[in-house]
């Protein structure tokens, strides 16, 4: 494999004065031109996964261990104020809200364009490349809407701006964080066939953030599948889909619902993420976990490799059998 | 009252109990109570606390500096400045306090019936911007000139001038209140509109009025200072902060004192009830943090 | 934009009608007969009827009113009778007066308020934000007027800074009338200061914590750019819904500080008129200024819609 352009290893985050641990020893690796998919519930700690690499953690959570290297370069060891530059240049980001992500009082095209300007674009040249890159992001009509405010855009424009604001950079590394989730669903496939088309076409090497399985079928090249603060297990998306190894994965991929599944039969997967102020002393998922072993409470298992490109952090992964769908029912 | 729905009001003590224990890790509430406490003991003894009668002149005694016996000096008098300021506290104070109660009341009644009794809203609504259009002060200055220098009249001034801003916080807070679902349950249980205004919105509309009459109070203070200076308080020979000033701003040179003190007091008073505002405000009333 | 400004001009028509009615309503107040203050016991009957004519107070309420309304249409706010001229003009000749002290004054209060407000917003919890927000807390707790014989104590009797009081207009004399403004306007702006600067640092730590702050933040904006491009324009927009009321309540106050500082203005004007009881001119007096309010106001709106663009769709 080559060169990875952003390594996380051992990536540890902390709040309130480091009793409360968020994430918990995670690692990964984003070749260039790759789609990474992370998915998990809601407080796994996608978004602080996105931010810690991003240099932008709120200010009560700390990263206590680990290092981000972007392009051999390791981010963590680098002043607030290096990491900075990084934004907006290298680092790209795409958020969740595009109702709330833009500033209000500020016409769209300027905040497109001052992200051009800090590379040092002159003005009038950063006006005509905010037109082109909304032409890109496919906004009709775009010499009008450069003019625009965020409040007479649709969400879904919005979240277009937001995508020439992360194009604007020409970053190395582009995270978007749950890009389509506020978004209603026929705007979602919009989105997502543009961010999908404009990787293709850039090359962009992107970790995307999802709760949502389906949307990670589509983009994804590998998947990172995060549980409670830790990695279950990361592996190439055919693999995640077609052989899980770890029984969480399987929970999730069990909990999709189909259409031509019977109705009443969604499976959800039973009990809830433990609260983080109460992590269990195991594995944080063996209170929910239908093959549980007493081993399971009492250590908690570490990432371990089960072919040469996947790997999962359970003490028995389920090795290449055919997965065992009553003990799932 | 409905055992699913939970008026805010009526329910168990334990919000009351809640919001007492928040106030009381409050650092603004806590200092500003104690120094309003303080103040309020000063002049509630201020009859065995001061050492002289405050109207009690002496020409032999006039425009004394501060010294051992004459703790704050005197006045062109010969009146001790700090026996005036404890019996001016007093009738500062009970201003102050009155023109809350009279605000409270008069705001209360008006915004309550703007915001409960829809087509009376607009009018009267209307009604109170015209009064705000007038600086608050100089309407306080006409109406107290107008009516005659006398304690009721300046409190009248003042609660005139308090008024139509807490009528429309009251209004704010009722139109929120009103539309609520434990609002909408005590009617469908067959409560008659006034009993669901008193018993359900009014209670529950109480946080941001306190906070109000708590900043009205303060101001009061101000105000009264301000009339007296004019020459429209509280008429003499009765101390209040403000005629101490007014008195002593003509020996402002040769006797500094007179003025300096009174300044300080005011300032003091206020000072302990905006800090016990500000406290209340951030328990009571999340919403309007300035 | 135009329909936003059509209903705001037409709600203040309204306003404006009900503040000219108070302002001559209060004259119903006086307790007994007006003209009181102006004859003493022997005054004949003839001479009380003459007053009560000229003040129009031999008519019907309502004939009074419309009356009252006619001729301030036509700009008369009647004769002053102890000064014996027109209100209208005894007005506009110290407008200019007030309107000084109270621009300066506001100039000031915007100043010191705003940077004062965004510096305790940066430094949230640290020092910087602490002793901004006791000093801001003292400027809202402290008399003005006293204040204000305080600064005549110290800058101008003790340490002979400026004047002790008086007014030199601008146009005779502009160093001097500079000197003469100084310490009034600080005065007067110091109660607004501290008001302006809880105002500015409530909203700005309010705007720092939503979403686009974090957009700027991956931009790789610096902190300075964050604030002065994302933060300001944002934090601004409800300090600026306040100075209508701040330009009302330093009206108000130059009422009280052109009387310490002894300053020429309105405020000296009615307040004359108030203990004199001259009504045509607290009438007329009140009025005026409730109408400068109502303009400040109104202008506050429409520079509200420039702002802040979310405003003038509706």
């Amino acid at each position: 494999m080559a060169r990875p352009i952003l390594e996380v290893k051992g990536l540890t985050t902390t709040l309130a004065g480091g009793t409360i641990t968020i994430l918990e020893d995670v690692s990964f690796g984003l070749q260039p031109g790759e789609v990474l998919g992370v998915v998990g519930e809601s407080g796994s700690g996608k978004s602080m996964l996105a931010l810690s690499v991003m240099g932008l953690l709120p200010k009560a959570v700390r990263r206590t261990a680990g290092r981000i290297v972007l392009d051999g370069e390791d981010l963590a060891a680098l002043s607030p104020d290096r990491w900075r530059e990084r934004r907006g240049s290298d680092l790209a980001m795409i958020f969740q809200e595009p109702m709330t992500a833009l500033n209000p009082v500020m016409r769209v095209g300027d905040q497109v364009a001052e992200v051009l300007r800090r590379q040092g674009i002159p003005a009038k040249k950063a006006r005509q490349e905010t037109i082109n890159l909304f032409r890109k992001v496919e906004i009709p009509s775009p010499e009008q809407r450069v003019r625009g405010y965020p409040h007479e855009l649709s969400g879904g424009m919005r979240q277009r701006v937001m995508i020439a604001i992360a194009l604007a950079a020409n970053p190395k590394v582009l995270i978007a964080d749950e890009p389509t989730t506020a978004l209603d669903v026929t705007v979602q496939a919009q989105i997502l066939d543009l961010l999908r088309k404009l990787q293709k076409e850039r090359g962009l090497s992107l970790v995307f953030i999802t709760h949502d399985l389906g949307v990670i079928a589509e983009i994804a090249d590998r998947v990172l599948v995060l549980y409670a603060g830790r990695v279950a297990e990361i592996a190439p998306v055919r693999k995640i889909f077609d052989n899980p190894q770890h029984p969480y994965t399987r929970a999730l991929l069990a909990s999709i619902p189909e259409i031509d599944r019977p109705r009443g039969r969604l499976v959800t997967i039973e009990g809830a993420v433990p609260s983080i102020g109460a992590m269990p002393k195991g594995c944080r998922y063996a209170s929910r976990c239908p093959f549980r072993r007493d081993i399971c409470e009492q250590e908690s298992p570490r990432l371990g490799l089960v072919s040469s490109d996947q790997a999962a952090a359970c003490v028995q992964p389920f090795g290449f059998e055919k997965p065992q769908e009553e003990a799932l029912a | 009252m409905s055992a699913v729905i939970s008026d805010p009001a009526t329910a168990s003590q334990s919000p009351t109990w809640h919001v007492a224990s928040r106030l009381v890790h409050n650092r603004s509430f806590m200092i500003g109570a104690g120094l309003v406490l303080a103040i309020a003991l000063l002049t509630l003894f201020a009859g065995w606390l001061a050492p002289f009668d405050p109207l009690r002149s002496s020409f032999r005694t006039r425009l004394r500096p501060p010294d051992a016996t004459y703790w704050l000096g005197t006045d062109h008098f010969g009146r001790d400045i700090l026996s005036r300021l404890l019996f001016g506290a007093r009738i500062s104070l009970t201003i102050g306090l009155l023109t809350a109660l009279a605000t409270g009341v008069a705001g209360t009644l008006i915004g309550a019936t703007a915001g409960f009794f829809r087509p009376l809203d607009n009018p009267v609504m209307r009604l109170m911007d015209a009064l705000m259009a007038f600086p608050a002060i100089l309407l306080a200055i006409a109406v107290a000139a107008v009516l005659g220098a006398s304690v009721p009249n300046v409190i009248i001034a003042l609660a005139v001038a308090t008024t139509p801003h807490t009528a429309r916080i009251v209004r704010a807070s009722v139109l929120i209140v009103r539309e609520q679902e434990f609002v909408e349950a005590a009617r469908a249980l067959g409560a008659t509109e006034l009993r669901v205004l008193f018993r359900h919105v009014l209670p529950n509309a109480l946080g941001p009025l306190i906070v109000r009459l708590t900043y009205v109070f303060a101001t009061a203070i101000l105000a009264e200072a301000a009339l007296s200076f004019i020459g429209v308080g509280p008429p003499p020979p009765a101390p209040s902060f403000g005629s101490i000033i007014a008195q002593g701003r003509d020996f402002i040179a040769e006797a500094p004192w007179i003025t300096i003190f009174p300044g300080f007091a005011i300032m003091v008073s206020v000072l302990g009830l905006n800090l016990l505002g500000d406290g209340l405000r951030d328990v009571l009333d999340p919403r309007m943090r300035t | 934009m135009a329909r936003f400004l059509a209903k705001r001009i037409a709600g203040a028509f309204v306003v404006l009608a009900l503040v000219s009615l108070m302002s001559f309503a209060i004259i119903w107040l006086v307790p007994g007969d007006p003209t009181a203050a102006f004859l003493d016991t022997s005054a004949t009957p003839e001479q009380v009827a003459r007053l009560r004519h000229e003040l129009g107070l031999d008519q019907p309420m309502i004939i009074q009113m419309l009356d009252w309304y006619g001729r301030i249409l036509h700009g008369d706010l009647g004769h002053s009778i102890l000064l014996n001229r027109s209100v209208t003009a005894a007005i506009l000749e110290r407008l200019p007066v007030t309107l000084s002290l109270a621009g300066v004054a506001l100039t000031l209060a915007l100043i010191a308020g705003v940077s004062a407000g965004i510096v305790a917003a940066v430094n949230h919890n640290r020092w910087p934000d602490q002793v901004v927000m006791t000093a801001a807390l003292f400027g809202l707790s402290v008399p003005d007027f006293w204040l204000g014989i305080m600064l005549i104590l110290l800058l101008a009797v003790k340490f002979d800074f400026f004047p002790t009081g008086g007014y030199v207009p601008i146009s005779e004399d502009p160093l001097g009338w500079l000197d003469s403004i100084v310490m009034p306007a600080m005065t007067l702006a110091v109660i607004q200061v501290g008001f302006i600067a809880r105002m500015t640092r409530a909203s700005m730590l309010e705007v720092l914590n939503q979403d686009f702050i974090r957009t700027a933040d991956a931009k790789g904006l610096t902190r300075t750019e964050i604030m002065l491009h994302h933060g300001l324009p944002n934090a601004l927009v409800p300090v600026l819904t306040v100075a209508g009321i701040v330009a009302g309540a330093l009206l108000g106050g130059a009422v009280i500080i052109e009387q310490v500082f002894s300053i020429p203005g309105v405020g000296r004007l009615i307040i004359g008129g108030i203990l004199s009881r001259d009504y045509p001119v607290i009438q007329g007096g009140l009025l005026f200024l409730a109408v400068i309010y109502l303009g400040v106001n109104l202008a506050v709106d429409i520079l509200y819609a420039a702002v802040d663009p979310r405003v003038r769709l509706e």
